[in-house]
């Protein structure tokens, strides 16, 4: 009888796990199926499987003008947020300092507020300034909020790292440098990829802080908002799905790579 | 001769120590002094324009320290307040039921196939919020298939409908935030040590006993850290109410978004703003309390 209870019980989160799993890719896999809906401009129901949406994504006007904005203000803000970050990661994780504690809840406070505070406060600041809102607007709002995320990933990964291997460096005479380079900058690296990924993901899907800041320019979520009220155009489930694969490619590819480093290692 | 030699080691030593307490605050400065530019100042901004008031033309504004803004604004916007908080309660606690189980057959029954479910978990943030939640309308939606199926066998009425509800709304809010609940219960439990959970069995603690007084209390921080993860984008969310929502249903980020947008009356919405943050910043110090910024961050 306990037996029977015991794989009951086993089974039963196994159950469960996969009830929530099938609610995780609901809308993912309706949004990936009606990227082929042959739906015309609002598509919103099923009305047969074509591949012309795939074929010219750019067929709906402005999507992608949308698209590219949004990877140009994505990348831009990545590649700053990620070297601020990590910056500051390393302080925090590799050094003592006077005002730790309040820096940590610097990091900490962008986190906790809501994005609509983080994106009124900005324009309120640029409309006191006078600043015209636009890229160069949106791209700080971006690294702003970025920033406390990559200093959370590439911490974590430095808090993992076995001090020993710093140690065993410096014993064979590595300098400070040399051993940073040579031995922590490589350990850290994934870390910093990864916080990298998070910074371009968050960016490029922001919709609340970029609507206050961005102006009159569009992204690709302001596109979907603003086409939502009278139906999304096929094509943008065409992007959401292509961004969809290329963002498994990646995860799968890194973590191919790191299994092999690992088995390399051992 | 040996003298002079320990001189030099300990004025290197003494040069490498001023050298390293000057580093972290070299590191630290950059990204700090960005934070306070983008962060610390706009917020000071939104508190000085929150208790501005109208002058003359439309969206211009002179300081009157008016503080009787705040009341007026909670007054006309009391029920988003409230909603706002409920919906993101009810969306918290909805998460946690989902991610935990979720969570713990991650850490402790995937065996090889750990790394697999944890992208699965992360899968919708690989697609747009956006789009997700759009999705969700229309599976929802009048024409979809949901309610299809359930006006079929006659569980709900023909005029009944799932979209434009506060159902639809809570949803929507636990969808989007659930893996931000995922990750760090995930991570609290698979730091916990099997064995701990093995030695509560050989104390002859059954299932539910070794739950409650080891795995339990032991992935707190990761309760803590997810909860909070889950509920502070949940209550200041404007998207799942605007797009899954019915003008009854509308939170205080719809508020504050028409105050900016369409009525131009920015005390208010700096206002608001401004009391939406600081009820989230006294929750989260009660939590910091509780685990420890070091641990959350």
């Amino acid at each position: 009888m306990r037996s029977v209870k015991r794989w009951a019980s086993k089974n039963l989160i196994r159950i469960y796990a996969f009830l929530a799993f099938t609610y995780i890719f609901i809308p993912i896999i309706y949004t990936i199926a009606f990227s082929f809906n042959d739906g015309g401009k609002s598509n919103l129901t099923w009305k047969g499987f074509t591949l012309k949406n795939w074929a010219n994504p750019c067929a709906a006007p402005e999507i992608c003008t949308a698209l590219g904005n949004s990877l140009k203000i994505g990348l831009t803000s990545t590649i700053f947020a990620t070297i601020l970050g990590t910056l500051i990661a390393f302080a925090l994780g590799r050094y003592h300092f006077k005002g730790r504690s309040s820096t940590n809840l610097l990091i900490f406070l962008p986190m906790a507020t809501p994005e609509i505070v983080l994106g009124a406060s900005l324009l309120t600041m640029f409309i006191g300034l006078g600043v015209d809102t636009g890229f160069v607007t949106t791209i700080i709002a971006h690294i702003m909020f970025c920033i406390s995320f990559v200093v959370v990933t590439v911490k974590a990964r430095i808090a993992s790292l076995d001090p020993r291997l710093e140690q065993a460096a410096m014993d064979l005479y590595a300098n400070e440098w040399q051993t940073f380079r040579r031995v922590t900058l490589p350990l850290v690296a994934p870390g910093i990829a990864a916080a990298a990924l998070l910074a371009f993901s968050l960016s490029f899907d922001d919709f609340i802080i970029t609507n206050f800041t961005i102006g009159t320019e569009i992204t690709f979520p302001k596109f979907v908002y603003t086409s939502a009220i009278r139906g999304v155009p096929a094509q943008a489930n065409v992007i959401g799905a292509a961004m969809f694969f290329i963002a498994l490619a990646i995860v799968i590819v890194g973590q191919v790579l790191a299994s092999k480093r690992k088995s390399k290692l051992s | 001769m040996a003298f002079l030699h320990v001189q030099k080691t300990t004025n290197r030593l003494k040069g490498l120590k001023n050298n390293r307490s000057l580093i972290p605050y070299l590191l630290l400065a950059p990204g700090l002094i960005w934070l306070s530019i983008f962060f610390i100042f706009p917020i000071l901004q939104l508190g000085a324009t929150s208790t501005k008031t109208p002058a003359g033309e439309i969206g211009f504004f002179e300081q009157t320290y008016r503080f009787q803004n705040y009341i007026d604004a909670f007054l006309a916007s009391k029920e988003q307040f409230y909603r706002s908080f409920l919906y993101a309660t009810l969306a918290t606690i909805l998460a946690l039921a989902i991610a935990y189980p979720l969570a713990y057959a991650i850490a402790f029954k995937s065996g090889r196939y750990k790394n697999i479910l944890l992208v699965m978990v992360i899968a919708p943030f690989f697609t747009s919020f956006l789009l997700r939640t759009i999705a969700w309308k229309q599976i929802l939606g009048e024409e979809g298939p949901v309610v299809s199926a359930l006006r079929a066998v006659s569980i709900i009425g023909d005029t009944t409908s799932i979209t434009a509800t506060p159902f639809a709304v809570v949803t929507g809010l636990t969808y989007n935030f659930l893996p931000f609940m995922t990750l760090p219960l995930y991570a609290s439990l698979e730091r916990i040590d099997p064995r701990t959970m093995e030695a509560a069995g050989d104390l002859y603690a059954n299932g539910l006993t070794t739950f409650r007084k080891v795995t339990l209390p032991l992935s707190m921080p990761g309760v803590v850290a997810g909860t909070l993860l889950t509920f502070i984008p949940a209550a200041g969310d404007y998207i799942n109410a605007a797009i899954l929502g019915d003008p009854k249903s509308k939170m205080l980020g719809n508020v504050i978004d028409a105050y900016y947008f369409r009525i131009v009356d920015y005390p208010t919405a700096a206002a608001l703003s401004f009391m939406l943050m600081a009820a989230i910043l006294i929750l989260v110090t009660f939590y910091i309390r509780r685990a420890g910024t070091e641990e959350l961050v």
